[in-house]
């Protein structure tokens, strides 16, 4: 019994796909942001499986884009949440629902 | 990657990832729901010592463990009044199917694509001093006289 880059790339894509439903689904803005994150982090496993299991000789260029990938992830949920206690300051709600500012 | 302990740690490490991220979907509680993503956040962690990016793991757990997660829950508690209920919007069905969907077809196509794979483990680390040749002022592998 082995493990091979298929196991890998199923959790990946069941991580992703649950991440998936829950920022499309979910009614508070950090609901959504978390949905996020998560499928960042499917992202993330699927890179290092492949950095893993690469034909190449040095195959660390996988890593590499997983260390960049993880950067504009903080970054994000930094400006992301941000946004959330801005929103939360003006309108008193976070739900995705009734922030329609910018409806006409 | 064969042997019993490898295959132990991957399904239990798989078990702990999807059961979390399946409970961030069904919490209604906000703040249960920070605690089971920073769960899926260290399966994921274990995935990449099994991997083995210990770099990456190690980066994965100070960041996004330490970091992103706080910065999540410093968010729902600085928001009170929005209420800490974690429910859906009238899209949770059609996200739901879409979600189902789009596993079909990820596991569709990566079942059935022929992935050139290399089981071998590497030798990422550096070798010892004793273990290099020999070094001589003048000598580089670009630029070698006789006298090396």
């Amino acid at each position: 019994m082995t493990i091979g880059l298929e196991h890998f790339l199923t959790v990946s894509a069941l991580v992703f796909c649950i991440g998936l439903a829950i920022a499309l689904s979910k009614r508070n803005a950090i609901g959504v942001l978390m949905g996020v994150e998560l499928m960042l982090n499917a992202v993330n496993l699927t890179l290092v499986a492949f950095s893993r299991f690469s034909i190449s000789e040095r195959p660390i260029t996988g890593q590499t884009f997983a260390v960049f990938i993880i950067t504009v992830a903080a970054a994000e949920a930094a400006v992301a949440l941000a946004l959330a206690v801005s929103v939360y300051r003006n309108r008193e709600t976070v739900d995705v629902d009734q922030i329609n500012l910018l409806r006409s | 990657m064969e042997g019993g302990g490898v295959v132990f740690a991957f399904y239990v490490l798989s078990a702990v990832t999807l059961v979390a991220a399946g409970g961030v979907m069904m919490s209604r509680n906000l703040l249960h729901a920070v605690l089971f993503l920073i769960l899926t956040f260290v399966g994921i962690a274990g995935f990449f010592v099994l991997l083995s990016a210990d770099f990456i793991a190690m980066a994965q757990v100070i960041i996004y463990v330490g970091a992103i997660a706080v910065l999540v829950l410093f968010a729902i508690l600085l928001t009170p009044r929005s209420g800490r209920d974690n429910g859906e919007t009238k899209f949770a069905a059609p996200a739901m199917l879409l979600g189902v969907c789009l596993a079909a077809v990820f596991l569709f196509v990566m079942h059935d694509t022929a992935w050139q794979t290399n089981d071998a483990v590497r030798q990422t680390w550096a070798q010892p001093l004793s273990a290099a040749p020999s070094w001589k002022p003048g000598c580089s592998p670009s630029n070698s006289p006789a006298s090396c």
